[in-house]
């Protein structure tokens, strides 16, 4: 942190200067990180300092953003010190010189010792059964694949659970992904892997791929150019926040009309219009209401009847003519099937959503009926964990997509696009997985299954649903280890692994390693602990929404032996090809090779450039594409915070030529075409259903802006934890009043599946009946009441689920927590 | 700092809090004396500038004013009870820098629910928390300017700030 808060030290002209991409949401704001010795600082005259700014005089608004949040002293393992500074990129096209207050908090979210950050993880940690040892990785190295080994030797690879990122940004990136993955899918070749935000290995976007449409296939720049925005299950300003202040906003504002002329020649262009399917009331759209009222319509459903919603607008188009048979017949199959099986009257939809059969109409008016000129209007739909974590994910997506498709706003045209707006950004190569079983993996623990545990980047008992009775399953077989491991008193290291191994073979025993960068709340059932860097402690290519990938260069030494996480999966691979070989076992080592990387360059080398190379056999599953190849780090260090949006398409000179809109021509299925996919209303998902049958309220759960995709550090950070000591829960005026709650008190929600904590924040916003919660809080785990319910591909249901609620303490929160409306209005 | 009261305004404040907030004034009274104290961490010579008379402000109506200098627009505002950071008999009355520590626009105040919102990207900052971020995308807090009240001539007198204020490398240029 800096060390005053009423100013910073500036930059001098020769400060380093590298590019870094915001480690938080997928928006993937650019900032350049400046870093100089920590004696020496720049003046105040636009000569004197790094940003060429006048710091003589008040600058004016917009000049930059220089806040002390951003500022930082670290220290290399040279005991050197430096000053950094990280500042949003004005020539960035994704946030041009905005920040987000996730963003502008990177710099005091970097190591340094007796600061928050001292909190992370420096060298390995060993449970001993009682306390925790810091070692060294040889010894910790030497108990992970001792133990690993040893099950995959007698028990089979199965045994092996694992818990990981598959994403981009902090915690992920094309480097690390691969590297775990070539680790857990080629090396050790386990099928139990979940992802870090859900309990099975499996898209988020399956009916959509399905159908022949990845999730990201447009530019930011089509939300500049839409006629209609649809906003379904989604709060951009609180969780992809430049990409909607930048890029959506002035669309509604009307300020882009000029660019749709230019773009789209003699077609009618007027401001655009918004709307937003949400049974919630968000802060997104009290801005966008503030903004322009007239051209905002929240269509609020009832939770989880999104399938009725599309079904019933996608009956509606083809009754009033609003669909592109031309563009169906030509680039598509399957229209007639999904119209039949879709089939529902307005009438119908009204009733089961719970929406006027009027604002049905006036949003079909809005975002299908045909342009006074005759042409088709541009659509953009835009979705994330509503649908994503709604009821029934699979079903969900292909309703929607079917209207999509019908209504040709997907397949080229700019302005519109079917997009996941996207959490963490992406950074996704991997091998396939091994057998591609949809394991449900939570459940396979619960039930005692598997031996070994790896949580990489990930802490389920935080994030997960049907959390409390995952947790309690963990921390039960975590005892047993733990308890076989405080009997081993005097164990040299092999007699430890026996000892673990007997505990988890025969006692029902789990051994847990979590690999991290902080000990997460994970690390109470933990016996292992392997410390991890983030971006800027390493080198680190990711994607952001609109497939941007740039290149976050390392300016910093991490903690102590901490390392990328690429590096500690070679590790690993390498130790076991070592043991597999002096046991003369050829055939294991065989399955090991392939990890001599000495860089994080290394491992994106080998992974993430040579899915389209000639020389690689099996098959790399990558979102760069087959081009990752024309990918170098040179080439994106020229690139700065632009990069290059994916796939390539060529490199001409020292730049790369990138692809803004998928689908152009064909679609991504053998065939080419979109595919329909009947997708009937069934109701709510049946452990839902007999939760909402016995419990009041609905527990909606959801992102707050100043704490997203951040958590893991803001536990630490004394400034966020006074704004949010534990995790808020929303509800409304009548609810409290009737319950003798009010803000600031502590309150219990609780249901079949467990109970939990959070924070009253009383809003005219909540309705009556329904709750929102804060998902991924350190503080009160909203996780605990969610059931075990999942759509065909084992994707959760978080978003629904009903419990009952109850003043549990006055608690001590209302002299320092602000209970204001986070709605904008003035 | 310690805050000059009289102890006739000493016990008419926590009269008028153990009424209004309906908690025994002996639970209240050290809480609000702690959070007074002004601790700037800083050493910038900062001037000492009087922004008015007590008897001149309205409730939940804001004085504007400019601090450390003209180019630093301000606004002090008497909430009628007790605050966090405020000071006066009353320990209500507060000041912030207006502009959005985001991106330096000027924020308005929203006598409705007492808050100061930023127009440019929507930030809400809690006149009454110390100008806590509600919502929105501003780094830190609104920037607190510290406060004086004299007792005897009843003014209100800025002395330093409390956090950086947007388009400075410091508050005093």
């Amino acid at each position: 942190m800096a060390k005053a808060k009423d100013r910073i030290a500036l930059p001098p002209v020769n400060a380093q200067k590298t590019i870094m991409t915001c480690h938080f949401c997928i928006v993937g704001c650019g900032y350049h990180v400046y870093k100089w010795p920590e004696n020496q600082e720049g003046g105040k005259a636009p000569n004197q300092n790094a940003l060429g700014l006048d710091f003589r005089r008040q600058l004016p608004p917009f000049a930059t953003i220089v806040s002390p949040t951003q500022q930082n002293v670290v220290t290399g393992k040279d005991g050197r010190r430096h000053n950094i500074l990280i500042v949003p990129d004005k020539e960035c096209v994704v946030n041009e010189g905005g920040g987000s207050i996730r963003g502008l908090r990177m710099a005091s979210y970097m190591y340094a010792a007796g600061t928050p950050t001292g909190e992370r993880l420096a060298h390995p940690r060993m449970h001993t059964g009682d306390q925790w040892l810091e070692t060294d990785w040889d010894q910790a190295l030497a108990i992970y694949v001792g133990v690993t080994k040893k099950i995959l030797d007698n028990k089979g690879p199965r045994e092996l659970a694992f818990d990981t990122f598959d994403h981009g940004g902090a915690g992920g990136g094309f480097e690390n992904t691969w590297g775990t993955g070539k680790l857990m899918f080629t090396a050790l070749q386990t099928p139990l892997v979940r992802i870090h935000n859900r309990p099975s290995y499996n898209s988020e976007c399956h009916a959509t791929r399905e159908m022949g449409i990845m999730e990201l296939n447009n530019s930011y720049e089509d939300a500049e150019v839409a006629d209609c925005i649809i906003s379904i299950g989604n709060n951009p300003y609180e969780t992809q926040t430049n990409y909607f202040l930048y890029h959506w906003l002035p669309n509604l504002q009307g300020s882009t009309v000029d660019k749709k002329k230019q773009w789209f020649k003699g077609e009618e262009a007027g401001a655009a219009r918004f709307i937003f399917v949400d049974p919630r009331r968000t802060p997104t759209i009290s801005i966008c209401e503030a903004v322009a009222k007239d051209n905002v319509l929240h269509l609020d459903i009832q939770p989880g009847t999104d399938v009725a919603l599309f079904n019933g607008l996608f009956t509606h188009v083809i009754e009033q003519g609003w669909i592109d048979k031309a563009f169906i017949a030509k680039r598509t199959k399957g229209f007639d099937e999904a119209a039949k099986a879709n089939k529902m009257t307005l009438e119908e939809c009204s009733r089961i959503t719970g929406v006027s059969v009027a604002k049905l109409k006036q949003a079909a008016d809005w975002a299908y009926k045909p342009k006074a000129d005759g042409k088709m209007k541009r659509t953009m739909h835009a979705y994330e964990k509503g649908i994503i974590w709604g009821n029934d994910n699979y079903a969900i997506q292909s309703s929607l997509l079917d209207l999509v498709i019908a209504t040709h706003n997907v397949g080229g045209r700019r302005g519109t696009g079917c997009v996941r707006m996207g959490g963490h950004q992406e950074g996704y190569t991997r091998p396939p997985h091994p057998t591609g079983e949809k394991l449900y993996n939570d459940q396979e623990i619960i039930a005692g299954k598997a031996m070994m545990y790896t949580a990489w980047g990930a802490n389920p008992f935080q994030c997960t649903n049907n959390a409390e009775n995952f947790r309690n399953a963990v921390t039960r077989r975590s005892e047993i280890v733990k308890d076989a491991m405080r009997r081993a008193r005097g164990a040299s290291t092999q007699e430890m692994v026996d000892a673990i191994y007997d505990a988890v073979a025969n006692k029902g025993g789990l051994f847990i390693t979590a690999i991290n960068i902080y000990p997460t709340m994970l690390a109470e059932a933990a016996h292992l602990l392997l410390p991890a860097v983030h971006p800027g402690e390493m080198n680190l290519t990711s994607m952001n929404g609109e497939r941007r990938m740039r290149l976050s260069q390392k300016f910093m030494d991490g903690p102590g032996s901490a390392k990328p996480d690429c590096l500690i999966a070679a590790d690993i691979a390498n130790t076991l090809k070592a043991m597999y070989e002096k046991e003369g076992n050829a055939k294991m080592a065989d399955r090991f090779k392939g990890f001599n990387w000495k860089t994080e360059e290394d491992a994106f080398n080998d992974g993430f450039r040579m899915m389209g190379a000639k020389d690689v056999g099996g098959v790399i599953h990558s979102q760069g594409g087959d081009t990752g190849k024309l990918a170098t780090y040179a080439l994106l260090a020229k690139a700065g915070n632009n990069g290059v949006q994916l796939p390539i398409k060529e490199v001409k000179g020292d730049k790369f030529v990138g692809t803004e809109m998928l689908y152009i021509d064909k679609f991504g299925t053998d065939d080419g075409l979109a595919h329909f996919k009947p997708s009937p209303w069934n109701g709510l998902l049946a452990p839902v259903q007999k939760q909402k049958d016995k419990y009041r309220f609905w527990v909606n759960s959801g992102r707050i802006n100043e704490a997203w995709q951040s958590h893991y550090h803001d536990q630490f950070n004394p400034a966020m934890k006074e704004r949010w000591p534990m995790a808020p829960v929303e509800i409304s005026p009548a609810d409290a009043t009737e319950l003798g709650i009010s803000s600031g008190d502590i309150v219990e929600l609780y249901n079949d599946y467990g109970s939990t904590y959070a924070m009253a924040y009383i809003t005219e916003d909540a309705k009556p009946n329904h709750v929102f919660m804060n998902f991924g809080h350190y503080n009160g785990i909203q996780g605990d009441v969610t059931t075990e319910a999942v759509d065909r591909n084992v994707v959760p249901y978080y978003k629904g689920t009903w419990a009952n609620l109850r003043k549990a303490t006055r608690g001590d929160y209302k002299s320092t927590v602000s209970f204001k409306s986070r709605s904008y209005a003035f | 700092m310690i805050q000059h009261v009289s102890r006739r305004d000493f016990f008419k404040m926590s009269g008028s809090l153990a009424a209004g907030a309906g908690v025994a004034a002996t639970g209240l009274v050290p809480a609000t004396a702690q959070a007074a104290p002004v601790n700037t961490g800083t050493n910038l010579p900062y001037p000492a500038k009087a922004i008015g008379k007590l008897g001149g402000m309205k409730v939940n109506e804001p004085v504007t004013f400019t601090y450390p200098d003209e180019a630093s627009p301000c606004q002090a505002i008497r909430m009628g009870e007790a605050v966090p950071g405020g000071v006066g008999p009353n320990q209500d009355i507060v000041a912030y820098s207006v502009l959005c520590t985001h991106q330096g626009c000027p924020t308005s105040y929203d006598s409705k629910d007492r808050c100061f919102k930023c127009p440019c990207h929507f930030s809400i900052f809690d006149a009454e928390k110390r100008g806590q971020t509600v919502c929105g995308q501003a780094p830190t807090e609104l920037p607190r300017i510290v406060l004086e009240y004299n007792a005897k001539n009843d003014t209100v007198t800025a002395v330093a700030v409390d956090g950086l204020i947007y388009g400075r490398q410091a508050n005093v240029l």
